[in-house]
């Protein structure tokens, strides 16, 4: 009895450790500067394996789910005669859920997996310490760049995975199924407003992005480092960050819409 | 070699941001770049609006001609005042010009909907349209049928 209470709390305070590196870490790498520090070179670098690597997988799954609500909605909107308001359906769930939120699933499988495992792999194989021999802060030269690409790529990445999406939705809607092409997007640009819901679906892919790349670099700073680590951490950094997005999107979505 | 093509492939997924936010605001939100010198404002007295918002659209024989800029109510008349910018290229407007509130479809949205008068003198920049035919409101178009049928 005592001992499953010992475990408990154990656990727990385990947890609340870990959450207080989680914030250290993030705190002391979100500034530029120090002894070593990477430049805007590194910045360049990272944004393209984080940002530009995603783009293919990005912009193929937006189109495909872009055109599946197109149909989907299409089948439900014609039996009350209203599948003018294709257009509408379509550009509001991508804008303000499904874009930023299917980009976000898919950013951290595809660039915090890997960012986890570069950085654990770092940290086994003692680059990480063989910087602090020399004088570099790890965190200025590893962490940061990687923080503030992420930060930067996920806006973009949720923007193009939206657009592709409402352009397949309309390959569809008007070439396939016969749609006015008129209806669609008149519709469509009579219901979205600019900053309502375009604006706040960057907001909320700006969370995402700061949020996984903070669970990723966490995680493989924090790795047991030997293979098994290294693994482990790859994979609570897609499971933690999952659920993280699906979470913060309804407190988000709560927050900025209003109606809770 | 090999930086050169990172960063340009970062310059065009940069670019490619952009443009996917200049789509986004002038196809999809239909975010329109004529700045406001272009347009008049006319004022309109409604009994009820029955639903219509701000950034409704106005339109004459079904061509949109402008938007509705701001809603509030009128606190002496106790009816809403609808502020609508109109295109500068319909300033020929008589005075005695009319409003109603129509909705587009069964089930659309509403929007006014403007038919032009007779006189001679144009509306300017702050006039009101006198003439104004309130939304349907089918709740109370009911309760007006059943009453003439309790009646009859």
């Amino acid at each position: 009895m005592l001992n499953k209470l010992q475990s408990l709390g154990q656990s727990g305070v385990a947890t609340i450790e870990s959450l207080g590196r989680a914030t250290v870490l993030f705190i002391q790498s979100l500034g530029w500067g120090g002894p070593g520090s990477a430049g805007f070179s590194d910045l360049i670098r990272q944004i393209y394996s984080v940002g530009v690597r995603s783009l293919s997988i990005i912009i193929v799954a937006g189109f495909f789910v872009g055109m599946v609500l197109s149909l989907q909605g299409y089948t439900i909107l014609v039996k009350f005669g209203s599948d003018s308001a294709l257009g509408t359906l379509v550009s509001l769930t991508l804008l303000r859920e499904l874009g930023p939120v299917i980009a976000a699933l898919l950013f951290a499988g595809r660039a915090g997996s890997a960012l986890t495992a570069e950085i654990g792999l770092m940290k086994a194989t003692e680059q990480l310490s063989a910087m602090e021999m020399m004088g570099v802060d790890p965190l200025k030269r590893v962490i940061t760049p990687r923080l503030w690409a992420g930060m930067i790529s996920m806006p973009i990445l949720a923007l193009l995975f939206s657009t592709v999406g409402i352009w397949g939705g309309a390959f569809v809607a008007v070439d396939l199924l016969g749609i006015d092409g008129g209806s669609y997007w008149g519709n469509m640009q009579a219901s979205v407003a600019f900053y309502e819901d375009v604006v706040k679906g960057l907001i909320k892919s700006c969370v995402f992005g700061m949020v996984i790349t903070w669970i990723a670099v966490y995680q493989g700073y924090d790795s047991v480092p030997t293979s098994e680590g290294i693994g482990k951490a790859t994979t609570q950094t897609v499971v933690i960050s999952s659920l993280a997005i699906l979470g913060l999107d309804f407190v988000l979505t709560a927050v900025m819409l209003g109606g809770i | 070699m090999r930086m050169r093509y990172i960063e340009l492939a970062v310059g065009v997924f940069m670019i490619m941001g952009i443009i996917a936010l200049v789509l986004m605001a002038l196809r999809v939100s239909g975010l329109s770049l004529q700045s406001t010198g272009d347009t008049y404002t006319l004022k309109a007295h409604f009994e009820n609006l029955g639903g219509l918002t701000e950034r409704a659209k106005v339109s004459m024989a079904g061509v949109n001609i402008g938007n509705v800029t701001k809603i509030y109510l009128d606190s002496e008349r106790y009816s809403a005042v609808v502020e609508m910018e109109i295109n500068k290229s319909m300033n020929t407007l008589s005075t005695d010009s009319s409003a109603a509130i129509l909705t587009s479809g069964l089930l659309g949205e509403k929007y006014i909907g403007l038919t032009v008068g007779a006189e001679m003198e144009y509306l300017k920049e702050g006039d009101w349209i006198d003439d104004t035919q309130s939304a349907l409101v089918l709740e109370e178009l009911i309760g007006r049928f059943l009453f003439n049928k309790a009646e009859g």
